[in-house]
């Protein structure tokens, strides 16, 4: 399950497509585990009336969770050491999201084993909704 | 913020993990974790930022006998007139508005349901940027250590937050 260091290579790439037509109902769904029930999110009159956008959005943290769902089937369970995104375009209601991770080194520390790697994902536009970077423990 | 007692338990990862379309056992069976390297239920790896259900503050949930700046009679709560004597709701719409900018984490180690987290936030860095789709950008950071019953920091998270002079444009 967990990834060995002597299978990476730099420049190595996984991806998964973590949500296919993106639901209202999801995004409302995301509201109620995460606790966010910002209406910018859960709420079209709000969100398009009083907000100003073309329609409710999902929460940057759900666009994280999806894309984190593609890291720890890559890397395992338990591996994760580091996990830090930036939000670069709003996902709407309908999207298509495609997580990708790329190996950008393989290193040791103090014994143990670590990749880095760089996160993109992206809509059905090609578009970038999430850039990030992680560090996962792996073995030998 | 801050967060005095965060009960990690194993209905609410079930129902995160739903959220983020993650179908890991891992999450869901615990007969199913134990025969993981982890040896048993974890929490998926965004899972603290719903510590806000457990921030009496959080500004972003109704309370129960407040008003609320979603939309009910009117697009929003806070379009309509304050009662007499009570305060309008927080939050609101309308040109510039909150956003999330980045997330980041560190994990000391995964979190099992049984956990009992509290949590402190510090303010970080504050910084502005002309942005090309937003008008004037101001970032602020945050950081929030999160740590168990044993006072032990398992998961440090860097927040950034930006409010937009103006609505997004697509």
């Amino acid at each position: 399950m967990a990834l060995k260091a002597s299978d990476l290579s730099v420049g190595d790439t996984h991806e998964e497509v973590v949500v296919e037509d993106l639901s209202r109902t999801q995004i409302v769904q995301y509201a109620g585990a995460s606790g966010d029930y910002n209406p910018l999110h859960t709420d079209e009159k709000f969100a398009v009336e009083a907000g100003g956008y073309p329609t409710a959005f999902a929460h940057g943290m759900l666009s994280m969770g999806l894309t984190g769902t593609m890291l720890t089937n890559y890397v395992g369970d338990g591996r994760l050491t580091k996990f830090g995104v930036r939000f670069s375009r709003q996902v709407f209601p309908g999207a298509t999201l495609t997580a990708k991770s790329t190996v950008e080194a393989v290193r040791e520390e103090d014994g143990e084993h670590f990749v880095d790697l760089t996160l993109s994902t992206t809509n059905q536009d090609g578009e970038e909704v999430v850039q990030g970077s992680a560090t996962a423990r792996i073995d030998a | 913020m801050a967060v005095e007692r965060f009960p990690v338990e194993a209905g609410h990862i079930i129902l995160f993990a739903r959220a983020v379309g993650d179908k890991n056992p891992i999450y869901y069976d615990e007969d199913a974790a134990k025969q993981t390297e982890p040896g048993g239920i974890i929490a998926p790896p965004t899972f603290v930022q719903s510590g806000a259900q457990f921030d009496a503050d959080y500004g972003l949930r109704p309370k129960i006998g407040e008003r609320w700046f979603g939309s009910g009679e009117n697009p929003s709560g806070s379009n309509a007139p304050a009662p007499e004597g009570g305060d309008k709701p927080r939050g609101g719409g309308g040109g510039g508005t909150g956003l999330h900018a980045e997330q980041h984490y560190e994990y000391h180690r995964h979190l099992n349901p049984g956990d009992v987290l509290s949590s402190t936030t510090k303010p970080g860095k504050t910084w502005e940027r002309e942005g090309r789709r937003a008008g004037k950008l101001k970032f602020s950071e945050s950081v929030t250590e999160y740590r168990d019953q044993n006072g032990e920091l398992v998961i440090t998270a860097r927040s950034v937050g930006v409010q937009t002079e103006r609505v997004v444009e697509q």
